[in-house]
């Protein structure tokens, strides 16, 4: 299957259920925001996996809780989006407090206390860190790409518009408008390239061009590569399904709560929200339970 | 022993556990978190009706493995490689008493490949060399993501992992069966980077390295090396299944590795008791490239036998029938294109 950037759910499935108008547009920019993060592994929303288990909306800001497919995801693609949730929800305009929560991974204590407490890439893993992660997610970030590229090289030469011999010569002009072309100019910013349409479609990581001998293999590297990547996020669905819906994908959703009004109480206690409206530690809000969002809408 | 339309296939499961992932076992949460994951690919991957319940699956003993493997599961031979993960179970995984003694009831039938522990320095070259007496090892399997102590995992290019392989390579423990976890040292790379492979398979040419897994979920970029390097090859752990859920994933692995590295570096195992082999070696005789694959070569009945057993057979060393074997003529040209034949065309 070809990777789909969906948002979690369909702004109209979104807008159903209780609410105030103003709670209701806050979820949805959320959920957009929440629609942002990648898997840098897998070259998809994380909206869309599915690794979006909870959003609660309450006066204080937003608690979001997220999974993934076992206890042994590699922690430093977890950190990565759990860095980059609280990161994109932090700018959303008027959130408040932004508390983003990963559950059940073996380093879930670890990432969740750096994260509460900003300590950043190197603070949260302390000695097994060493510089960063940027080469990291630039690695699958040019992984993406030449998936991306060999898509729509593909596609024109199943819908015979290029001949192989002359794919060298194939420009971004050249491809028709769509998703799979969109897919691609999205991943060439990401890893710095041109996306005008004069740019030729089959380059390496750099931008160069491909001298024609080299095209075969090169394409077909890039072949395996966008197998492996399509195959992995299919595992990853799968395992995820089981690990929390039974193997049923469909029952696999995100649940969106949201706290719509606050009624003090007489033993509250100091207000822990970074808001200028008060809320209370202890209260009893009437929680208002949206309906479920399949992450596959 | 497999047959079917005429054709028999010798099998060999390369890579069985007999494991205890009990409560009773846990060293602390994370072997829990373990054995639970090893579980949800079980159930996520396997045919319904060959799903078993949870209770067993955490421990099931020597007796039910000489069932499912030998009475049931047409195995010819299989070959444990056993996960250590000392820091998550109090008795280890995989059980080595219980494992070795089973093989010496049928060395027929079973092989029994130790592992070791870099970190382990000097103390674990010295057992090294005790267990390579002991147990007769002609290999071993290393789980470069197991913890141990502060240390979440290392890697092939450790200079301790040098010396353990030199010792290897003396003792003529010659299969190094790699099985790549998600590594947590270096934090800062690719969890599942096969680099390191790259790297000891060129320094060490008498060994043969095994990545279990086909380097999933890198394929591409074990390919890459293994194309390179004659010393290294595909196991099928954990590819295997998609099989059955997800066939033409499947069909592009297999016409991958096939494309890649061709069909005598590729080893059938059912990563027993993740799966069984029954269903996995029934569906793999049945498979085929889907017709509209046309970028893959058919799989032939001489590929599959290969990749079922002889392939492993021969590196094990395993007295294979007369009657199962290959003719001469089959055994030396596979006739498939390979990678090296990809600079020609891969669209001609």
């Amino acid at each position: 299957m070809s990777a789909v950037a969906t948002p979690a759910a369909s702004p109209s499935t979104r807008r159903r259920g209780a609410g105030t108008q103003h709670g209701a547009s806050l979820a949805n920019q959320v959920l957009e925001a929440l629609a942002t993060v990648m898997d840098p592994e897998l070259d998809e929303p994380i909206t869309g996996l599915g690794f979006v288990r909870s959003v609660a909306l309450h006066p204080a800001g937003v608690t979001v809780h997220l999974r993934l497919p076992t206890s042994f995801c590699s922690p430093n693609f977890a950190y990565l989006m759990v860095s980059d949730a609280q990161d994109a929800l932090r700018r959303v305009r008027g959130i408040g407090r932004v508390t983003v929560v990963l559950d059940d991974h073996h380093d879930s204590d670890k990432i969740n206390a750096g994260i509460a407490a900003d300590a950043g890439y190197l603070g949260t893993f302390g000695a097994e860190a060493e510089e960063g992660l940027d080469e990291l997610r630039l690695i699958f970030q040019r992984k993406a790409h030449a998936a991306a590229m060999e898509r729509c090289v593909m596609a024109a030469l199943t819908a015979g518009s290029v001949r192989v011999e002359h794919l060298g010569r194939l420009t971004l002009g050249d491809l028709p408008a769509g998703r799979t072309k969109e897919a691609l100019l999205r991943r060439r910013t990401d890893i710095g390239l041109g996306v005008a349409p004069g740019e030729r479609v089959v380059v390496d990581e750099h931008g160069e061009g491909v001298p024609d001998e080299e095209l075969p293999l090169r394409l077909r590297l890039a072949t395996s590569v966008r197998i492996s990547i399509e195959g992995n996020a299919h595992f990853c669905r799968g395992l995820l399904a089981t690990r929390y819906a039974g193997g049923d994908a469909s029952a696999l959703t995100t649940e969106v709560t949201e706290t719509t009004e606050t009624i003090t109480d007489t033993t509250s206690t100091a207000s822990t929200t970074s808001t200028a409206s008060t809320a209370p530690s202890v209260s009893h809000p009437r929680t208002a339970r949206r309906p479920k969002l399949d992450p596959k809408d | 022993m497999y047959e079917k339309n005429g054709e028999k296939y010798y099998v060999v499961d390369a890579h069985v556990a007999l494991w205890d992932g009990r409560e009773s076992n846990l060293r602390n949460i994370h072997g829990k978190q373990f054995i639970d994951c090893f579980y949800d690919y079980h159930k996520n991957l396997s045919p319904e009706e060959v799903v078993w319940d949870y209770d067993t699956y955490t421990y099931y003993g020597g007796e039910r493995l000489m069932k499912d493997l030998f009475d049931e599961g047409y195995v010819d031979h299989a070959i444990f490689q056993p996960a250590h993960l000392g820091d998550f179970y109090q008795n280890g995984f995989g059980q080595t008493e219980e494992a070795w003694a089973l093989t010496q009831a049928h060395p027929d039938k079973l092989t029994y490949n130790h592992n070791f522990d870099p970190r382990n320095e000097q103390a674990g070259l010295d057992q090294l060399r005790r267990d390579a007496e002991r147990f007769g090892l002609k290999g071993v399997k290393l789980y470069t993501a197991e913890w141990h102590g502060d240390s979440r995992g290392y890697k092939l290019t450790d200079p301790w992992t040098y010396k353990y392989l030199e010792a290897c390579e003396e003792l003529g423990v010659k299969n190094i069966h790699i099985h790549k976890g998600p590594t947590i040292i270096p934090l800062d790379r690719d969890a599942f980077d096969v680099a390191d492979v790259d790297a000891v398979a060129t320094d060490f040419q008498g060994l043969n390295f095994v990545v279990e897994h086909c380097g999933l979920p890198r394929l591409e970029d074990f390919c890459w090396i293994a194309t390179q390097e004659t010393n290294v090859h595909a196991g099928l752990a954990v590819a295997m299944p998609f099989i059955h859920t997800r066939p033409r994933y499947f069909a592009q692995i297999i016409g991958e590795l096939l494309y890649w590295i061709g069909e005598d570096k590729i080893q059938f195992s059912s990563d027993y008791a993740i799966w069984t082999p029954k269903w996995l070696v029934e569906k793999f005789v049945d498979f085929q490239i889907p017709e509209d694959m046309t970028e893959y070569a058919p799989l032939t009945a001489t590929a599959k036998k290969k990749i079922l057993g002889l392939n492993a057979a021969k590196m094990y060393d395993l007295d294979v029938p007369a009657d199962l074997r290959l003719p001469e003529a089959e055994l030396a040209d596979p006739g498939l294109e390979v990678a090296a034949g990809a600079k020609e065309s891969v669209f001609s």
